[in-house]
């Protein structure tokens, strides 16, 4: 039997959604019929609103999807206007302070605290410059991520910025692929160093040539069924097709309509392609696809780059090849620069966003590009003033040459907006990063070393993919409950791409950085020479893991070990649940609730 | 009325008559569970794996595992808490209080 999420989709779903948002927008909050709360908050993802957490009724994430990560000239300080103006709630951040915009790991920007009744403006203002919400969450096309330097990069093997544009324009709107039965996460790459992600995606694009007709001809080979989520994450595999840069919308219509006809609508835990895969196999994927959503014969796979991936591959950048993590300066074919800045956990103040964007405006085109490791990068930096721009304030905390440890973090949303949280994780991150940064000595030859903290099975910073993977847990300390970690060793992308083992569960989260430290040490002293720490810990089985080093309590303190789900807001003064404003009117007034 | 009720984002919590009433993350202290050996089962809920309503008696199977031992899985039926039939006002239980899962599978309208 179809789901109840499948019957509200059924009655309305998609481009429809708009208009009734319009309407609730002008009529306020309390205009939202009470029973109908859930069946429109699942509706309004397809627009890239979800409804914040417990707690914080009436407040909205939103997500707006920019493809590849590219901001042309000029959205960026709309997106710096917009945050500024409508992403402030009932109480700041201690970390950002009150209005901030959060880059994602799926190259995407996400706001907080977003007043249903201000939506019709903020679409406005980001429709005027070319941005847009739709399909940035719920069941169907999400943003499609590729390299971030597509087009800028000197060694790039096909510019992909072209089809993840294309595809872009096929298919956000298009009504024949606006319901399927759950995401559908799409990635694009053209450069060698496998930096799009392909492997975590659902269908991914992955560089490649093949011979036809005798020529060679680049293209793409086709994978699908990646992704990271709930406790069963998989590599997208191959299905043994080869498309050229021209056929890749009619491949992607082929494969997210056998998607959309084969996927599991009666069991949304059973939905993802990956499951699909799972049942079927490759090759059963492969003849279905042919046989009922293809006009005339597959090409079978050229041959593939994955063994030049560097991209999360475990390697040491100090080389100065190849684009590695994009943070830095690197020089494009056209002889300007890209600037990648680390941020650290992909937030930035509204201010630092518009300043930033214009420095993107002074010394380079005015466009800039996020990356799949919540950074953001400067393009088209003119070569004689690239010396200036490295000057300037605002890189000096966003920066281009950040300290391992800052490079490495990315954390997802956690208990300060997210339902499905254990734990908090932003700011805690921060706090990880800058105690690792004093108090870790840098083993000799490692500019690498990635620590992604997700805050709960749902893995939206990727945890698995990290050298040190943080997955939300509790534990108790002294009979208390408080916040912990699963903690997860070598994971990585490149030619052959790892998840994580997971070897010290429920580590309270006061005694991770110590088990960092004592980890990183361990690994300074017992390495063979020149070995990287993913080279190290792949040599290590899974029980010689266990137990190698100790968590341990150290000068790190930890102001969040308190079951922070349990707050309106974690950081509010009166955190308690039932001192929340909220829901909140128009002006964030609160309304009296209903129980 | 008649209680409604949801498991919405991955099983992150629990709807009656759309209002969000039971969330993943909280500790749940189960007796005789079959989960694992500890007394009490010291149980984290990650996820809602079904949920079912009879006469405004909210329940669910709850997927988390025990943090003492570290053994997880999927509780038997526990009550979350009523509805009042009349207003629709539910009434969690309290989570941190002592709960006993229970095996049969009450004639319930599942949601
Ligand atoms: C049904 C529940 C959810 C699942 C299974 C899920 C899973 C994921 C995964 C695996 C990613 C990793 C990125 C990638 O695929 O490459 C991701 C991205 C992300 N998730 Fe979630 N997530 C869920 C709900 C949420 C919620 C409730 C929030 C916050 C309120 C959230 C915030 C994010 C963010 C900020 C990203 C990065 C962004 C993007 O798509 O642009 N997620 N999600
Ligand atoms: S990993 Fe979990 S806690 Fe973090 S944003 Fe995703 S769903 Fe929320
Ligand atoms: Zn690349």
């Amino acid at each position: 039997m179809p789901t109840k999420v499948e019957g509200w989709k059924d009655e309305a779903y998609g481009n429809e959604v708009r208009e009734r948002i319009y309407e609730f927008a002008e009529e306020g909050w309390e205009s939202i019929p009470d029973d109908e709360h859930d069946a429109w908050f699942e509706r309004f993802k397809w627009w890239g609103l979800y409804h914040q957490r417990k707690g914080q009724e009436s407040y909205f994430m939103m997500r707006i999807g920019t493809p590849n990560g590219v901001l042309e000239p000029g959205q960026l300080e709309v997106v710096a206007d917009v945050a500024d103006e409508f992403a402030r709630g009932p109480a700041d951040n201690p970390e950002f302070g009150g209005a901030v915009c959060d880059w994602t790991t799926r190259q995407s920007i996400q706001l907080h605290w977003i007043k249903l009744e201000d939506i019709p403006e903020i679409w406005d203002r980001l429709e005027s410059v070319g941005l847009s919400t739709q399909q940035a969450c719920g069941d169907s096309w999400r943003n499609i991520v590729g390299c971030p330097v597509a087009g800028k990069d000197k060694n790039e093997f096909i510019d992909a910025w072209p089809v993840a544009e294309e595809l872009n324009e096929t298919f956000k709107g298009n009504d024949d692929y606006a319901n399927l039965p759950r995401k559908w996460k799409v990635s694009v790459t053209g450069c060698s160093e496998g930096c799009g992600q392909g492997d975590i995606n659902d269908l991914a694009f992955e560089p490649a040539v093949k011979i036809i007709d005798g020529e060679e001809t680049k293209g793409f080979n086709i994978r699908v069924g990646g992704g990271l989520s709930r406790k069963e994450p998989r590599l997208a595999r191959s299905i043994d097709v080869f498309v050229t840069p021209e056929e890749a919308p009619d491949i992607a219509a082929s494969c997210s309509a056998l998607f959309r006809e084969h996927g599991d609508r009666d069991d949304r835990f059973n939905a993802r392609i990956k499951f699909l895969v799972d049942e079927w196999g490759a090759e059963k994927f492969r003849r279905v696809l042919e046989e009922e959503f293809v006009d005339g014969e597959l090409r079978t796979a050229g041959e593939d780059l994955r063994d030049e991936y560097t991209y999360n591959a475990g390697h040491n950048h100090d080389d100065g090849e190849g684009h590695a993590d994009h943070v830095g300066v690197h020089e494009q074919p056209d002889g300007n620069y890209y600037v990648g800045l680390s941020v650290l956990v992909g937030r930035m103040s509204a201010e630092e966003t518009r300043e930033l964007a214009h420095l993107a405006d002074e010394y380079g085109s005015g466009e800039v590009r996020l990356t799949q490791r919540q950074n953001i990068i400067v393009t088209d930096v003119d070569s004689d003033r690239i010396d200036g721009f490295l000057e300037e304030d605002l890189l000096e905390y966003h920066s281009p040459e950040p300290g391992v440890f800052m490079r490495g973090s990315i954390a997802c949303t956690g208990t300060e907006y997210c339902s499905l949280s254990i734990v908090e994780t932003k700011n805690r991150m921060v706090r990880y990063g800058r105690w690792m940064q004093d108090n870790i000595d840098v083993p000799e030859g490692m500019t690498n070393f990635h620590t992604h903290l997700s805050g709960c099975t749902a893995s939206c910073a990727q945890p698995q993919i990290a050298d040190i993977s943080l997955r939300g847990m509790k534990t108790r300390k002294d009979g208390e409950p408080v916040e912990a970690f699963d903690i997860g060793l070598g994971g990585g992308l490149g030619e052959n791409p790892q998840f994580a083992d997971w070897v010290e569960m429920r580590v309270a989260a006061d005694e991770v950085p110590g088990y960092i430290r004592n980890l990183v040490e361990f690994f300074a002293e017992a390495r063979e020479d020149g070995e990287s720490f993913r080279a190290f810990i792949a040599r290590h089985d899974e029980e010689a893991l266990n137990g190698l080093v100790e968590p341990e309590e150290t000068s790190y303190t930890d102001p969040y070990m308190h079951n922070t789900k349990m707050t309106w807001y974690p950081y509010a003064e009166d955190d308690d649940m039932g001192s929340s404003p909220a829901p909140t009117n128009g002006q964030g007034e609160p309304l009296p609730s209903d129980d | 009325m008649v209680t409604s009720i949801h498991q919405l984002d991955d099983g992150a919590w629990v709807s009656v008559n759309d209002s969000r009433e039971v969330n993943v993350s909280d500790l749940w202290q189960l007796a005789r569970s079959d989960i694992c050996d500890c007394d009490p089962t010291d149980f984290l809920a990650e996820g809602f794996v079904e949920v079912s309503v009879a006469c405004g008696r909210v329940e669910a199977r709850i997927a988390g595992q025990c943090i003492g031992c570290g053994t997880d899985g999927v509780t038997d039926w526990l009550e979350l808490g009523r509805a009042d039939p009349d207003t629709g006002a539910f009434r969690s239980v309290v989570p941190s209080s002592v709960h006993v899962p229970d095996r049969r599978r009450r004639l319930a309208a599942k949601e």
